[in-house]
């Protein structure tokens, strides 16, 4: 456009307000953004705000409370003595539990994790990277009820495993892993074993994805580098890859230990009769009524997650999320 | 960045990332098979015969598609208001700086990062206070308050990468922020909603720790399995339901990755 044609058609500097209601209010989001900014923060806070953050804080207020032991109605009269209850040694056992299972399987997780996220970040290219992807995103999202019930199927005494080792002449390894005391069992479906593998399986694409973006970032000629300095593979892993790789390791492990902790559905169908935290709060407030004592339990993982990712955000691992 | 891309896998790396996605794949793999067999009692491997029989008697079974019907519906409504509150909240976070933005998107990742056991028994204990009885709309309730963050990450993702200047363009033109919104705004994220909305369905269609506070009586179908999990009863509806369920989750997730491949975020990174 050329000025001519500017200056032939002059535009006034203010335009006349739009007609109608609709242009009022177009006009008037237009003068006062803060005020649009407000009207489109108000529903989603609003929903999350009073559902979420009133019911977690319900929640907590009910830890406060305790339930008399005689009649079963919950006495509505601040008190730590759910906490106490916390404290005997059975609820303890179920708390210790259930935090070494986390740290077992985030531990097994990462180191399934390492190959498949290195190879997909350094050596997978074009066509074979988006199949690396969907690898990975594919049992991520598929039903979380149906994979354990594949591993069910799986771990089941008369299942593909038993006649895997059988054809193999290995089945005397099996029978000997079940008749050790504590991860063992009748069978692997309903030992600790079984619960371990069906955790990791679970778990795994939340570990993989965050180490595969850390190591993403790692240049390749840093790995060379280190090859040509005289460093022999093991050594360039131990001082090169796995501290580059450590934040995206614990921004994984956020995901594996939080969520092993919280789950009461896997060692139910797949584990032994010993309880874990989810299980004690589902039986807590289901059965056995004793709503205070259930959120006493959750309050568990959520203080040993703060402190989880207190020292992650130390770590540097949100920059790998 | 020359001569290392062309370099092959130490043989160890290949193998050990190959036993890895097997160890991913073959489990659902196996539930496909499980479907056809002849066994009624037991999981009895190899199965004994194939037979497509199972697939008639779920036909036939209305408690399976009861079940279907109100796990449809309720991801359908919890996608719909989570399509509303994701938007807005990623149109605001995305387009100004305000105090307490770092805030906002704590408050809405929350939900998912918080064992789903944690908003389960926090929404039951709610309701028992305020007295709601369980319904269809309890569920909807739990399911939209964490179906809001997946369509929250694929919208912001987008906003960051339209351009602010297009929407400026489209004002000094004379169109109105109603005009601007349906012929700029919307054109331009509606495949990031798209891709969100197909994951929040897929989310919630697939929940069952948070359901199983909310529910009350009514089964949706992840219910349904865990029902027959912990009490089989016929266990060939079961491994044809699995079937069923692992193929209608599937669909959303590869196309939701098809619509935003292209983009700097892929959906689905972040379950």
């Amino acid at each position: 456009m050329t000025i001519a044609a500017l200056n032939s058609n002059p535009a006034p500097a203010i335009l006349p307000g739009s007609g109608g209601m609709r242009g009022a209010l177009s006009d008037l989001f237009w003068r006062r953004p803060q005020l649009l900014l407000l009207l489109m923060l108000l529903p989603p806070v609003l929903w999350l705000g009073i559902v979420y953050i009133g019911s977690l804080f319900a929640l907590l207020a009910q830890s406060f409370f305790s339930i008399d032991e005689f009649s079963g109605l919950i006495n509505r009269q601040f008190t730590l003595k759910t906490y106490g209850d916390l404290l005997q040694a059975s609820n303890l056992d179920i708390i210790l539990r259930t935090v070494t299972m986390a740290a077992l399987v985030t531990l097994a997780s990462a180191i399934v994790a390492f190959p498949i996220a290195y190879y997909a970040a350094r050596y997978a290219r074009g066509r074979w990277k988006a199949l690396f992807y969907l690898g990975v995103m594919l049992p991520l999202w598929s039903s979380y009820l149906v994979k354990i019930y594949a591993w069910k199927l799986i771990l089941a005494k008369e299942g593909i495993l038993t006649w895997l080792l059988a054809k193999l002449h290995l089945l005397w390894v099996l029978d000997a892993w079940l008749a050790l005391p504590v991860v063992g069992g009748n069978s692997l479906s309903v030992s600790f074993t079984g619960t371990f593998i069906v955790f990791v399986y679970v778990w795994l694409p939340f570990m993989i994805l965050p180490v595969q973006a850390a190591l993403e970032r790692v240049p390749g000629n840093l790995v060379e580098a280190s090859s040509d300095l005289g460093a022999s593979p093991g050594q360039t892993f131990r001082n090169v890859l796995f501290p580059l790789a450590l934040p995206g390791i614990v921004a994984g492990s956020i995901f594996t230990f939080s969520l092993t902790l919280g789950d009461y559905i896997i060692p139910q169908i797949i584990g032994t009769s010993r309880l874990f935290i989810g299980q004690a709060v589902y039986s807590q407030q289901g059965t056995a009524g004793n709503i205070p004592l259930a959120a006493a339990f959750t309050v568990v993982p959520i203080v040993i997650m703060g402190f989880y990712l207190w020292g992650a955000k130390r770590m540097g691992a949100f920059d790998a999320l | 960045m020359r001569s290392d891309r062309s370099q092959s896998a130490p043989v160890s790396l290949k193998i050990a990332a190959a036993c890895g996605l097997l160890f991913l794949h073959l489990p659902i793999l196996l539930i496909f098979v499980y479907a056809f067999t002849t066994e009624e009692k037991s999981f009895v491997w190899p199965p004994p015969g194939l037979t497509t029989q199972w697939f008639a008697v779920t036909w036939n079974r209305p408690d399976v598609w009861e079940a279907l019907s109100l796990s449809v519906r309720v991801a359908a409504i919890s996608t719909a208001i989570a399509l509303v509150l994701g938007t807005l909240c990623a149109a605001a976070v995305s387009r100004t700086k305000f105090f307490g933005r770092e805030t906002i998107s704590l408050l809405v990742i929350l939900p998912i990062a918080l064992p789903g056991i944690i908003t389960g028994i926090a929404l039951r204990s709610a309701f028992a206070l305020a007295d709601i009885p369980f319904s269809f709309w309890t569920i909807v309730l739990g399911h939209a308050t964490f179906c809001v963050v997946v369509v929250y990450n694929n919208a912001v993702a987008r906003f960051r990468r339209t351009s602010g200047s297009m929407i400026e363009a489209s004002m000094d033109l004379g169109a109105d922020g109603f005009q601007t919104f349906r012929h700029i705004v919307l054109p331009n994220i509606a495949t990031a909603l798209l891709a969100g909305g197909m994951l929040a369905f897929a989310l919630s269609f697939d929940e069952v720790i948070v359901t199983t506070f909310t529910a009350g009586q009514q089964q949706t179908v992840p219910i349904w399995m865990l029902e027959e999990l912990i009490r089989p009863r016929q266990r060939p509806v079961t491994n044809v339901v699995a079937m069923v369920v692992v193929l209608v989750t599937l669909l959303p997730i590869l196309f939701a990755y098809y619509l935003t491949r292209d983009g700097d975020q892929i959906a689905g990174s972040g379950k």
